[in-house]
């Protein structure tokens, strides 16, 4: 038996890496990449938590968010898309019209 | 459902007529302008019709409110659909039913842009105004109170004047700021009187001194900038400059007389401990503004400017009725309100029909327009002698018993007061002199005398003037046992039991 | 006795029909109605007069006007001998005075318009002198002033005659100040504001003080002065006489008529009305009588100097109205009335003959501009020259016996000050013979001063004009038999009738000399009398240059009397300018626009100004918003962290 402590610590890795990711880097698709990661990195913390209360919830939760969350990387793409195609750049440095 | 003795509610179809006449001019293309003025002028007709049984059926020898309509509305929260009528309220209706008429009337040719919006504007304005004065839950009145404010802010802020944005953003941000002082009001008295908002429920109970001290100046908010009271009067010059005749005409009648209305309604007999601990800063605030906006008339070069800081005086004779506590005063007063409005809603539908021919608000731009339209100008005197107080006229009832109850409340506040009516004389007569006599200018020279549309707007206005100066018992009947019953109210503080006590008391002692 | 209801509602229906249908139907002929009312009036009026003789009186509410609480008035009527005397001046003057303007206004485009004013003022002024309470009174009061306003600023294309309007009507809103506060003392005293129960309760008040605004005074005196405070508006005593004089810019027959016979008289009515209340207080009685013998004074020495045709008789009126004030002050009242009584036929036939002389000289007033009139307008020339004899007070004329009922009783009567005023009140007629002759010598005497053209149109006025002169000149006469003082009476067996007549309503006061002393008196006031005219003939008869040089030698003075003390300079400095001074630096600019537009303005302006800083904030950038959305989170984790521990 893995204990849950490792789960756990795997986590909140790959949630780190994600948050870091999305702090340092400037273009737009990695930027993405690391919120699907800190997204994944609590879906393991919830099929983890899952399994150690054996209680069926959480797996259940986490169908819903990987379903919510390929909708959302869909549409997330098509607007960057749509952001490249009138700004030719991926740079988010150069995307800052939301100035107020 | 309590239905009114009349069998018929009377009441929801005259706030509800007007409404459903706006609907009915939406619907009609906008092309038509002739049949939308038709439609709005023959639903005002009819809603003036109809208010007129109010009139008749009157029962005069009670304080009770009368053609009470009464329905659940939103049960969980203990809100009623609430209307009746007392003596203090019924002649602000027909006031209100007149006028709409006569602002339809005035605007036949002058408004020539949105035709139809305009007229929506001012038929839901009417059934708001009407709602206003006929609500006795708190829920539907505050409803009917914020509701005005729109018509309002359309009519000055699209028909008006050169600067009505500005005007009417004013006018908007200054109501609302003080309403919403009197919405927490309306909720803490709401909780603290065990979530209800019947408002003779409310104003028959018991309330601590330091909330009722809290709650008047939360009302007081409210009502003061809508009387307007100096200090926060400053939006009403530039609203009644701005505003189109119409939008001046309903403003100075019926709009600032819900401010004094509230005081009447609400602030006494909810809050009457503070309200007589609150009398002095009252009376003074009254006494400022009569003599400030009387002097300040002198200053002014704008004929509707002056006509409004007229009413900043006039207003504040109302508040010194009101507030002298005694049957004279509140009598006075209540009937100054109606004066008021007809007077300087008549001094507004006159400058209207001399600004539809030339353009200009300028005093300076007239002189001598006696001698070229007569008729007019011998109107004009009425409303001004009216203005200032001349027996026989309307005016001289209401600020005679104001000044008689002021005077007896405090001699100092009805002798400052008193100043007002020198001071008044001499604004109105030199206005008087400046348009109407001396040498005829040159842009008058040439324009027409009023017409018979103009002609029938300022009738009705003159036999009111007269006929409340002449024989004001028909007025002052209504609201002899309302008022005394106010008094009655304000002066036990609250305590029904107080007089009996103290009549038997003094009854021991003889 | 109702037919005495159509005394005032005759000139009312007369006005509403002139008001409303003159221009289009009556037009030169709106006359009729007018004079067929007030000529109705006069006649109940006449009868009413005989009813009251008979012992009959009248005190009758017609309806409740306003009721509020225990407040209560009516309109209501009240006839006694003092009304019944008013009656008969006012329908008198006011009858003669139609007629006369059917003449003087006629081919003037607003003919019908001025008749309308002259019914309505007419109507005001009778429901002044019939009111049996004082909100009626008021009533009547604020009338007839606006009725003056109107008739003032009748040519209201000239400035200065909408000005002289707008003045009048101001400067007496001065004293109807005081005038309604002093009805609310009433009211607050007596609960009641009718004159039955006011008067017959005032004794009961009479050693009463009251605290008002912080002062305790006589209840009395307070009232009564308060009162009083309107008498000195509406009859143009100082310090509020300067609308008179300017007023003269109406048209003539309304000078004769509101400025001279009626509506200034209210005043005096008013104090000989409201009797039993000033009786009762020695200091209202004595100011009373101190304002009179000073404004009669000041009046007379202005009067000596101006060559303004009417404002002379102006002048005339205000200083006579302050004889009325004396004799009332000295509690003569009967004396005062009477006086009211007799100037009215000598100072209307005054101005009317004025007009006739400016009916002549086409509108001509300064009178340097006249002379020798007389032969041009005979029945001008002597109706008005006993006009001035009767003023002056030459014996067997209306103007002697009452005057001289004023002389005696303040040398005779009870007064503190009676022995002053009754001097001064000598000097007085010294000055208005010899002004009222001057004004006699320089029109009509001597050599005409104006322009050929003038000369060539002198001409007598027509009849309907010259037949009320000659009418009212037999009231100047005449009117003044009635009240032949006992000295004079006693052997012809003659009675003071009009002091027997009044005695009901206003006492008759005793006075306490002897007949030596009276015969005295009388002979000083006949022997001023002439001695002014005499002066006057010297003066601008015999010595026609000796004026000029006078006024060169005391210039100082002069140019003070011309320019009337320089009391509406005054009042410009202190009052009117100031105010308007105010209105526009002080409360427009700084009140309104500065402190409370500021801090309108200035609230929203602040929260713009802050949010315009605030959105600063938001770079745009996305890592910026995602940092601080970091920072948050652990920020927000180390503080549960450390409640946790």
């Amino acid at each position: 038996m893995v204990p849950l402590n490792w789960y756990l610590m795997l986590s909140a890795a790959v949630f780190s890496i994600g948050v870091f990711g999305f702090l340092t880097r400037r273009n737009i698709i990695i930027m993405f990449m690391s919120v699907e990661l800190m997204l994944n990195a609590v879906n393991i913390s919830l099929v983890a938590f899952s399994h150690y209360l054996q209680d069926l919830r959480g797996q259940v939760l986490v169908f819903f968010i990987v379903t919510v969350a390929a909708a959302e990387a869909a549409i997330g793409l098509a607007i960057i898309i749509a952001l490249f195609r009138n700004k030719a750049t991926a740079h988010v440095d150069d995307m800052n019209e939301m100035k107020g | 459902m309590e239905t009114n003795s009349m069998g018929f509610p009377i009441l929801s179809a005259l706030i509800f007529l007007p409404v459903a006449g706006a609907v009915l001019l939406l619907l009609i293309p906008r092309s038509k302008e002739m049949l939308i003025k038709a439609v709005a002028l023959s639903v005002s007709i009819l809603a003036f019709i109809i208010s007129l049984p109010l009139f008749s059926g009157f029962n005069k020898a009670t304080h009770a409110m009368q053609f009470v309509e009464r329905q659940a509305w939103i049960p969980t929260w203990n809100i009623t659909y609430y209307l009746g009528l007392d003596g203090i309220s019924i002649l602000f209706v027909l006031l209100s039913t007149l006028i709409t008429i006569l602002s339809i009337l005035i605007s036949w040719e002058s408004i020539k842009n949105k035709v139809k919006e305009f007229y929506i504007s001012v038929l839901i304005m009417e059934g708001a105004m009407i709602g206003v004065f006929c609500a006795l839950d708190f829920f539907l009145f505050y409803i009917f109170w914020e509701a005005m404010l729109i018509p309002m802010y359309l009519l000055i802020g699209v028909w008006g004047g050169p600067n009505r944005v500005y005007a009417a953003i004013k006018f908007f941000l200054y109501t609302l700021v003080g309403s919403v002082l009197m919405l927490v009001g309306i909720i803490v008295l709401y909780f603290h009187a065990g979530r209800t908002f019947d408002i003779l429920d409310l104003a028959t109970r018991t309330y601590p001194y330091q909330l009722q001290f809290w709650l008047f100046w939360a009302f007081f908010a409210a009502f003061a900038v809508k009387v307007p009271m100096f200090p926060v009067h400053t939006w009403l010059p530039d609203a009644h400059t701005e505003a189109p005749t119409a939008g001046s005409v309903i403003l100075a009648a019926v709009l600032i007389k819900m401010g004094a209305y509230g005081f009447l309604r609400f602030s006494m007999p909810l809050f009457p401990e503070a309200a007589r601990a609150m009398t002095p800063a009252m009376l003074t605030l009254s006494v400022i503004a009569i003599i400030y906006g009387a002097v300040i008339c002198l200053a002014q070069t704008d004929l509707k400017r002056l006509i409004a800081y007229s009413s900043v005086s006039h207003m504040g004779f109302v508040t010194l009725g009101i507030f002298a506590l005694n049957t004279q005063g509140m009598e006075g007063g209540i009937l100054q309100m109606i004066n008021h409005g007809i007077v300087t809603g008549a001094l507004f539908l006159s400058v209207g029909v001399i600004y539809d021919r030339t353009h200009t608000r300028q005093i300076a731009d007239y002189g001598g327009v006696a001698s070229v339209m007569p008729v007019y100008a011998s109107l004009f005197i009425v409303f001004t002698l009216a203005s200032i107080g001349l027996p026989s006229t309307n005016g001289f009832i209401g600020e005679f018993l104001i000044l008689l109850g002021g005077f007896t409340a405090n001699q100092p506040a009805g002798v400052l007061a008193a100043t007002g009516i020198i001071i008044g004389a001499g604004y109105m007569l030199w206005l008087y002199q400046r348009v109407f006599f001396m040498e005829t200018n040159a842009k008058v020279t040439g324009l027409a005398d009023v017409n018979m549309r103009e002609l029938v707007t300022l009738l009705p206005m003159v036999i009111l003037v007269f006929w409340i100066g002449i024989y004001p018992d028909t007025f002052l009947g209504f609201m002899h046992e309302s008022v005394r019953h106010l008094i009655e109210r304000v002066n036990t503080g609250g305590a029904p039991g107080a007089t009996t006590i103290a009549k038997t008391v003094s009854e021991i002692l003889q | 006795m109702n037919y005495y209801l159509l005394i005032p509602f005759l000139p009312l229906a007369a006005f509403l029909i002139n008001i409303l249908f003159g221009k289009s139907l009556l037009k030169e002929n709106a006359h009729w109605v007018a004079i067929l009312a007030v000529a109705g009036s006069w006649v109940i009026s006449v009868a009413t007069l005989i009813d009251v003789m008979g012992g009959k009186t009248l005190n009758q509410d017609l309806y409740t006007w306003v009721s509020s609480g225990g407040f209560k008035a009516s309109v209501g009527f009240l006839i006694d001998p003092l009304t019944a005397v008013m009656l008969i001046v006012v329908t008198t003057c006011s009858t003669l005075i139609h007629i006369y303007s059917t003449g003087y206004m006629h081919g003037d485009n607003g003919y019908y318009r001025f008749f309308s004013y002259l019914s309505l003022f007419t109507f005001c002024m009778l429901m002044l002198v019939m009111a049996n309470n004082f909100m009626q009174l008021y009533f009547g009061w604020e009338g007839v002033g606006l009725c003056s306003y109107f008739l003032i600023g009748y040519y209201f294309n000239k400035k200065s005659a909408s000005d002289a309007g707008k003045k009048a009507f101001i400067v007496n809103r001065f004293g109807d100040f005081g005038f309604g506060i002093g009805i609310f003392v009433i009211f607050l005293t007596f609960g009641t504001i009718y004159y039955e129960p006011v008067f017959s309760q005032a004794g009961a008040f009479a050693t009463k003080t009251v605290n008002f605004l912080g002062y305790d005074v006589h209840l009395m005196t307070l009232i009564a002065l308060l009162l009083f405070c309107g008498s000195i508006g509406k009859s143009a005593q100082m310090p509020l006489h300067v609308w008179l004089p300017d007023a003269m810019e109406g048209p003539t027959p309304v000078s004769a008529l509101i400025h001279a016979a009626t509506m200034v008289t209210a005043g005096v009515f008013l104090v000989a009305r409201c009797s039993p209340i000033f009786s009762l207080s020695e200091t209202a009685l004595m100011v009373v009588a101190l304002t009179g013998a000073i404004t009669s004074l000041f009046a007379a020495t202005i009067g000596l100097v101006q060559n303004d045709l009417k404002r002379i008789i102006a002048y005339s009126t205000v200083s006579q109205l302050g004889y009325m004030f004396l004799a009332c002050g000295v509690g003569a009242y009967t004396a005062g009335i009477f006086h009211l009584y007799t100037h009215a036929f000598f100072k209307a036939l005054l101005f009317l003959c004025a007009g006739s002389v400016m009916h002549a000289m086409s509108g001509e007033l300064d009178i340097q501009k006249m002379g020798g009139l007389k032969k041009h307008m005979p029945i001008t020339y002597w109706t008005m020259l006993i006009a001035s004899l009767s003023i002056a007070g030459v014996p067997g004329l209306a103007g002697f016996f009452s005057k001289d009922e004023i002389l005696w009783m303040a040398y005779s009567g009870p007064s503190p000050v009676g022995k002053l005023v009754w001097l001064s009140g000598t000097l007085v007629a010294f000055l208005t013979a010899f002004y009222s002759f001057r004004l006699i010598f320089l029109t009509f005497h001597g050599k005409f001063r104006g322009t050929h053209e003038q000369e060539h149109h002198l001409h007598e006025s027509p009849k309907s004009m010259t037949i009320p002169l000659m009418l009212l000149c037999v009231g100047a006469v005449a009117s003044g038999w009635v009240g032949i003082p006992a000295l004079i009476g006693e052997n012809l067996g003659i009675h003071n009738y009009i002091a027997e007549f009044m005695k009901p309503v206003l006492g008759h006061p005793e006075g306490h000399g002897t007949h030596g002393e009276e015969m005295m008196v009388m002979l000083v006031s006949v022997a001023v009398g002439f001695a002014g005219i005499g002066l006057a003939y010297f003066m601008y008869m015999m010595r026609p240059d000796l004026p000029g040089k006078l006024a060169t030698q005391f210039s100082g003075a002069y140019k003070v009397l011309f320019n009337k003390y320089y009391v509406d300079e005054l009042y410009s400095a202190i009052i009117v300018r100031p105010t308007i001074w105010i209105a526009r630096n002080i409360l427009i600019g700084v009140t309104d626009a500065r402190i409370i537009e500021a801090i309108v303005n200035g609230v929203p302006s602040a929260i713009g100004g802050f949010s315009r800083q605030l959105r600063k904030v938001q770079t745009g950038f996305l890592h910026h918003y995602a940092l601080i959305m970091a920072a948050g989170v652990l920020i927000v984790m180390g503080l549960m962290l450390m409640r946790s521990w």
